[in-house]
C-alpha cells in the first residue's frame, strides 16, 4: 500500500480516536464531533435561535477553523477567493443543515453513530450514497456553479478566521450581554447542549483534526463522489480507518449498544433518515464538499465555503425556530414538508445551473 | 493541443471535465488550474488513466500541466 493511502488511513484512526476520547470527556454520545450540530449549537449560544436544550459555544468548530488555517497559512494555500454563485451556495448551505437536522447529524456523525452500533445511521448512509448518485446526476449533465476568481486582498479570509476566534473569545470571557433575558450568550442546562468535553480539550481536539482534514482534504461526499466517478478509493480509506477506530473503542469501552431503538441522539424515523441525508449528500456534491470540508475551505480562504458555513449557521437558526429539526421522538411535520422541499428546490437548482454546450 | 481551462472551479468539476475531454479521444491536452488540490486530483487522475503528467508552470495562483500518452 502507498504512503498516501497510508496516510489517508492513519488520519481516519486519529481522527475516531479523538472522536471517542470527547464522549469520554463529556460530549453527547456518538458525538465526538458534528459539524451540523456543533453549528446548530453555536447559532443557539449566540442567540440565533431559541431551542434550549442545544446552546453551546462548541470549540471544537473553532479548533478546525484555527488548525486548517495554520496547514493552509504555513503552505501558501491560504488566499481568498469566490464569486461561484455565493448567494446559491448560501442557499444550499441551508438546506444542507436542514437535511442534517432532520437525520440529527452530519455525514461524519453519521459515521461515529455506525461505530456506535447505531443501525439508524446505516439507513441514513444509504441516503447519503444516493443523494450523492443522485448529485452526480447533475453533475455529468453539465452542473457547474462557475469560476472562483482569486480577490485582491486575503482581507475576507482573515475576517472568516477572526471572527471564528471572536466567538472563542466571548465563550472563554463568559460575557453575557442580556442578563435578564438569559443571554446571549446562551447555555443549555440540559442535554445534549449541556453535555460538553471540557473547553482546552475540545479545543485542541478540533486544532488536531483541522490540521489532519486539511492536509488529507477529507470529505466524506468527496469519498463517495470519487469512488462513483473516477473508481478512487484513497479518500474511502480514511473514513473505514475511522470507523473501525470508533466501533473498536467503543465495543472496548463498553459503549457500543447495536439496534435502533435508544441511541443517543438520534430517532427511527427510517425514511426521514434516508432522506435526512439524501439531501445532506445531493447539495454536498453541488457544493464540492460535505460540512466538515466546507469549514475546511472557509478556513483556507474560499470566501464561497465561508458564505456555504454561514448558510449552514442561519440554516441551523431557521431549522429550530421553525420546528424543522427532529428530536428523539422522530422528524416534525414542518420538518417532513421543508425535508421534500428542499429536495425539489436543490434538484432545480441542479437543473438549473447546468452549461449549455458541456 | 487542446485546452483546458478549470480555475477556480469547485470539486470535482476539475476532474470531471479532464475526464470529459479524454473520453473524446485527446490524447494530449494543456490544462491550466487555479488551487493546488485541483492540480494533485487532476494529476492523479491522468496518472491513473496512463497519462504523463509533465508541470509547465506552478505559480501561487495558476498551476499549467501537459498531459500525454
Amino acid at each position: 500500500m502507498d504512503r498516501g493511502k497510508m496516510l489517508m488511513i492513519a488520519t481516519g484512526v486519529i481522527i475516531g480516536g479523538l472522536a471517542v476520547l470527547l464522549v469520554a470527556q463529556g460530549n453527547p454520545g456518538n458525538m465526538g464531533y458534528c459539524i451540523a450540530c456543533f453549528l446548530r449549537d453555536t447559532a443557539g449560544a449566540l442567540g440565533f435561535h431559541r431551542a434550549s436544550a442545544v446552546q453551546y459555544v462548541r470549540p471544537e468548530l473553532i479548533g478546525l477553523v484555527i488548525g486548517a488555517f495554520v496547514v493552509a497559512f504555513s503552505t501558501g494555500e491560504f488566499k481568498s477567493r469566490g464569486g461561484s454563485s455565493t448567494f446559491v451556495r448560501f442557499v444550499l448551505g441551508i438546506f444542507m443543515m436542514i437535511g442534517a437536522l432532520v437525520f440529527l447529524g452530519c455525514p461524519l456523525r453519521d459515521i461515529l453513530r455506525m461505530g456506535g452500533g447505531d443501525l439508524n445511521a446505516v439507513v441514513g448512509l444509504a441516503g447519503f450514497i444516493v443523494g450523492i448518485l443522485w448529485g452526480i446526476f447533475f453533475l455529468k449533465r453539465g452542473f457547474n456553479l462557475g469560476a472562483a476568481k482569486s480577490e485582491p486582498t486575503s482581507a475576507g479570509g482573515y475576517v472568516y478566521i477572526l471572527t471564528a476566534v471572536l466567538v472563542l473569545g466571548l465563550l472563554l470571557a463568559g460575557i453575557n450581554f442580556n442578563p435578564a433575558g438569559g443571554g446571549p450568550l446562551f447555555f443549555s442546562t440540559t442535554a445534549p447542549g449541556s453535555l460538553h468535553a471540557p473547553v482546552w480539550i475540545a479545543l485542541g481536539a478540533g486544532v488536531v483534526v483541522g490540521i489532519l482534514a486539511q492536509r488529507a482534504r477529507l470529505c466524506l461526499s468527496g469519498g463517495f463522489r470519487d469512488f462513483f466517478l473516477i473508481r478512487d478509493t484513497t479518500m474511502l480509506l480514511a473514513y473505514g480507518g475511522l470507523f473501525l477506530t470508533v466501533l473498536i473503542l467503543n465495543i472496548y469501552l463498553g459503549k457500543f449498544n447495536l439496534g435502533f431503538a435508544n441511541q443517543p441522539i438520534a430517532h427511527t424515523n427510517h425514511i426521514f433518515n434516508f432522506l435526512g441525508l439524501f439531501l445532506v449528500g445531493q447539495c454536498a456534491v453541488l457544493l464540492g464538499g460535505c460540512p466538515l470540508r466546507q469549514m475546511i475551505l472557509g478556513s483556507e480562504g474560499d470566501m464561497d465555503a465561508a458564505a456555504t458555513v454561514v448558510g449552514m449557521i442561519a440554516g441551523a437558526a431557521l431549522a429550530h425556530n421553525f420546528m424543522l429539526a427532529s428530536s428523539a421522538k422522530g422528524a416534525t411535520y414542518y420538518g417532513e414538508i421543508a425535508l421534500i422541499a428542499g429536495i425539489v428546490i436543490v434538484s432545480i437548482i441542479g437543473w438549473a445551473y447546468r452549461e449549455v454546450d458541456a | 493541443m487542446d485546452i483546458l481551462d478549470v480555475r477556480g472551479l469547485s470539486c470535482p468539476l476539475p476532474v470531471l471535465k479532464t475526464k470529459k475531454a479524454l473520453e473524446k479521444g485527446c490524447q494530449e491536452l494543456e490544462i491550466i488550474g487555479s488551487s493546488k488540490v485541483s492540480r494533485e486530483n487532476v494529476s492523479k487522475f491522468a496518472t491513473s488513466q496512463g497519462f504523463t503528467v509533465k508541470l509547465v508552470s506552478d505559480q501561487p495562483d495558476e498551476w499549467n500541466i501537459i498531459i500525454n500518452k
